[in-house]
């Protein structure tokens, strides 16, 4: 028996061919010249690629950076060679001293945060494939565009420059919690000019970054293809329209934040800096501000950074799973309305992070709540991905690894929320490497499980060649073995005690347990060693890999509906009609068992 | 060149039927985004604002808040960037009226965005005399946490108006060009956000006003 659920006739805005004739008059000279097309470029591809190059420098730069502290917490005394050509003060005669340890902590966070957690999952792939999963030739502001990558790499130069300084980076974490962070030389090495350049890098940062979520929404909103309704964009382009939504309220905190610590240390206002307090030897000359007034400004928006970190990468994994599972998601709706949901409750649950500020105790009640509430639409994706999979006939590639590797990271990373998210329980943890676990596997490792997972699926997009499967799966296997030797002990270490940024525990209480602490150090070489494999597949991949077809993966959103890779103006001055919902897989078509988008053909789906 | 005349009401219609009657190129779905994306970045101003609003707020509950009496040429200046926003409104007006046929009212229009811009230096100029009020009176940006957030407030809106500012001259220099010179939603856009910035100022004239 045949059932037919979707209708080629059904178009939701006007008559398709006279707005798409209209408009094909409407036609742009490429762009010329090395300057206009590789470095100032407008276009959104080439855009999405540079955020992705200095994402992929921000990420193997954090990474040596977690290398050094890895070492040096275990074998304090170690000599690394060349190191003191770097920092003379920070190690001398390449052994790190405590300070510089927290140096490379700080520039590690941010590094990570901003740098890659933020811009690969959304700014990169979101730049190349927002635009084309809806049809359009461009993003609608591509001036702005190129402004918001320009912005991101100088504040990325900024930051870099603290290495090399004779002050060095500052030593606050990426946190930089007031007063320390806001009174200068009296707080530490790097306090001086690095915490400045720390400032104003995250200062630019944001100013990119509001340029880039002003663009995502409104390209989204209104260049949209004909037939392309909200419900019919792909869970990649919904995910990035959630969290450019997330991004415009979050920088735009974060800005002001920053700009009153420049001033606190700059042109000796008191906005974080209390009355009375002596720093090194010496009574601050500022009076009356508020410590706490940082971490509340920080929080609102560094807990929304968070799901800007992880919610690209879901919309990334599950946009991957769909098109492996060869079957819809168990539903369509209910992903985009959770995604929803997690973006809202993002905002109110910031004081989760200062159960122990001394803020009210009240308030920490309050802030407890929605961040319990939050793991329902969490789970609720759980359970639909999980849900999808049974009985489906998954296709295992390097992508559907890593987005599988997705959602065990992102489990057993959130559960452990469960814990901290309770004020009580939160006393004991706060602080300890029970929280750094937490966020390395949910955030940080998950969100980079989507981006591994978008490079394997979309990489022949990109570049017309396919990345090696055989050295993907390596590298899947590395690290996601590596990522449970390294942040599972973390948790454990964490119960005993063991506080985040002490720079050795060689002579303390945790002597018994520097076994886990060499055994972490040891797999996070290795596994570090292996991401090297993903990055000679990314190389090697783009100058000799096995050319790629237009749609490698009988996948049905309008990216692949276009070459391999794709001419400047996305589709050859034409305008797509979209006909069906983003995932018609496992019915009849007419190439195979999935309809395009852009297919007018009737989609029919075989049952018994 | 480019032409459009989508209206708020009912852009898509508009925009067809004037492509049948004008068989030119339309960039309606252009116009549509840039008119999301003056309201988004007003969004994100007012977020902003919203962000430095709580700060002070903040502030002000603790020991050592001092009020300020503030310049009496603000009364002056608010009245000004009021003023302009009316003179912009004219403009906007005589344009929307005109549109798309009349030159004359393409010039017209050019002369009150003219004196609009001249409104917006004017109430720049007042705000630089208010500060050289309050240096006159020695009180600087780190004197109190008043007069802190008052010289961030007013410097961050300034800089604001100056965008503003920005655009109008671009504007005018297109409007005395002729009307088909111009996009009309890149002038619909800039009255949006120069009205914004009014509201935005008498917004912060009386949060610093004010004694909690």
């Amino acid at each position: 028996m045949v059932t037919i659920v979707g209708s080629a006739a059904v178009l939701e805005r006007g008559d398709p061919m006279a707005e798409g004739s209209v408009e094909q008059a409407h036609v742009q000279a490429p762009p010329e010249g090395f300057l206009r097309r590789y470095v100032f470029s407008l276009d959104h591809k080439v855009i999405g690629k540079q955020y992705y190059g200095l994402a992929l420098a921000s990420v193997f730069t954090g990474m040596l950076l977690s290398w050094l502290m890895r070492i040096h917490l275990v074998w304090p005394a170690a000599r690394i060679p060349g190191l003191e050509l770097l920092s003379k003060g920070g190690a001398p005669g390449g052994i790190i001293t405590p300070e510089y340890y927290l140096s490379l902590l700080t520039m590690h966070g941010t590094l990570m945060v901003f740098f890659v957690l933020t811009n690969a999952p959304f700014a990169a792939f979101g730049n190349y494939f927002l635009p084309i999963q809806i049809g359009a030739e461009d993003m609608a502001f591509p001036r702005f565009n190129m402004m918001s990558f320009w912005t991101t790499f100088a504040a990325w130069l900024v930051l870099m420059l603290a290495f090399f300084i004779p002050d060095g980076p500052p030593i606050s974490g990426w946190t930089s919690y007031a007063p320390l962070s806001a009174v200068g030389r009296d707080a530490g090495p790097g306090m001086e000019y690095g915490m400045s350049l720390w400032g104003i890098s995250i200062a630019l940062f944001c100013i990119g970054s509001l340029l880039g979520a002003l663009n995502f929404i409104a390209t989204t909103l209104d260049l949209r293809a004909r037939g392309m309704t909200l419900m019919r964009m792909p869970l990649s382009t919904w995910a990035w329209f959630i969290t450019s939504c997330i991004a415009l309220l979050a920088f735009a905190v974060l800005l002001p934040a920053c700009i009153l610590l420049i001033l606190d240390r700059h042109a000796g206002t008191s906005f974080f800096i209390p009355a009375g307090l002596v720093i090194s030897d010496r009574v601050q000359p500022h009076a009356g501000g508020s410590p706490l007034l940082w971490q509340h400004l920080f929080w609102f928006f560094g807990h929304p950074e968070v799901y800007i970190a992880i919610l690209p990468s879901m919309g990334i994994i599950s946009h991957i799973l769909v098109n492996s599972l060869r079957k819809p998601l168990l539903s369509h709706k209910v992903v985009i309305y959770s995604m929803m949901s997690i973006g809202f409750l993002s905002y109110m649950v910031w004081g989760h992070h200062m159960f122990l500020s001394g803020m009210n105790p009240t308030s920490a009640l309050a802030f407890s709540f929605p961040t319990l509430t939050i793991t329902i639409p969490a789970t609720v994706l759980v359970l639909i991905w999980l849900g999808s999979l049974y009985g489906a006939r998954i296709q295992i590639n390097s992508a559907s690894l890593f987005a599988l590797g997705f959602i065990s990271m992102f489990v057993a990373g959130g559960v452990s929320g469960f814990f901290l998210a309770q004020p009580s329980i939160d006393i004991y943890l706060h602080a300890t490497y029970f929280v750094v676990g937490h966020f390395h596997m949910v955030m940080g490792v998950a969100s980079l499980f989507g981006v591994f997972a978008g490079t394997y699926f979309w990489f022949s997009k990109m570049t017309g060649r396919m990345m090696d499967e055989t050295l993907g799966k390596l590298h899947f296997w590395i690290t996601f073995i590596g990522t449970y030797c390294i942040f599972m002990p973390f948790h454990y270490l964490g119960l005993i005690g063991n506080v985040r940024r002490y720079q050795s525990f060689v002579d303390d209480f945790m002597a018994p347990y520097i076994g886990w602490h060499k055994f972490i150090t040891v797999c996070a070489l290795l596994t570090g060693a292996g991401q090297l494999i993903f990055l000679y597949n990314l190389i090697y991949s783009r100058f000799k890999g096995k050319p790629a077809a237009e749609n490698p993966w009988n996948a049905t959103s309008l990216e692949w509906s276009i070459p391999s890779p794709p001419p400047w103006n996305n589709f050859g001055g034409k305008h797509p009609v979209v006909y069906h919902d983003p995932y018609q897989y496992g019915v009849k078509g007419s190439k195979g068992d999935f309809v395009m988008q852009d297919s007018p053909e009737q989609v029919i789906v075989s049952g018994d | 060149m480019s032409f459009t005349i989508a209206t708020p009401a009912n852009p898509h219609a508009a925009a067809l039927h004037q492509a049948k009657r004008n068989s030119v190129v339309l960039t309606t779905r252009h116009d549509r985004a840039s008119r999301s994306g003056i309201w988004v970045g007003l969004f994100a101003i007012t977020m902003s604002f919203a962000a430095f609003s709580s700060a002070l707020f903040v502030r002000e509950g603790t020991t050592d808040w001092t009020h300020i009496v503030l310049p009496s040429v603000l009364y002056l200046n608010t009245s000004i960037l009021l003023a302009s926003s009316a003179t912009l409104e004219v403009a906007r007006r005589l344009l929307a009226a005109s549109w798309p046929f009349a030159s004359r009212g393409a010039h017209r229009a050019g002369a009150w965005v003219f004196l609009t811009l001249l409104l917006g230096l004017a109430f720049c100029v007042g705000q630089f005399a208010a500060w050289r009020d309050l240096r006159a009176q020695g009180i600087y940006l780190a004197t109190s946490p008043n007069s802190s957030f008052f010289y961030l407030l007013t410097l961050i809106h300034a800089l604001h108006v100056f965008a503003g500012i920005a655009a109008l001259v671009y504007l005018a220099g297109r409007l005395t060009a002729g009307h088909s010179a111009l996009r009309r939603s890149l002038f619909e856009n800039t009255a949006i956000y120069w009205h914004f910035m009014s509201v935005l100022w008498v917004y912060l004239f009386l949060l610093c006003r004010m004694k909690l």
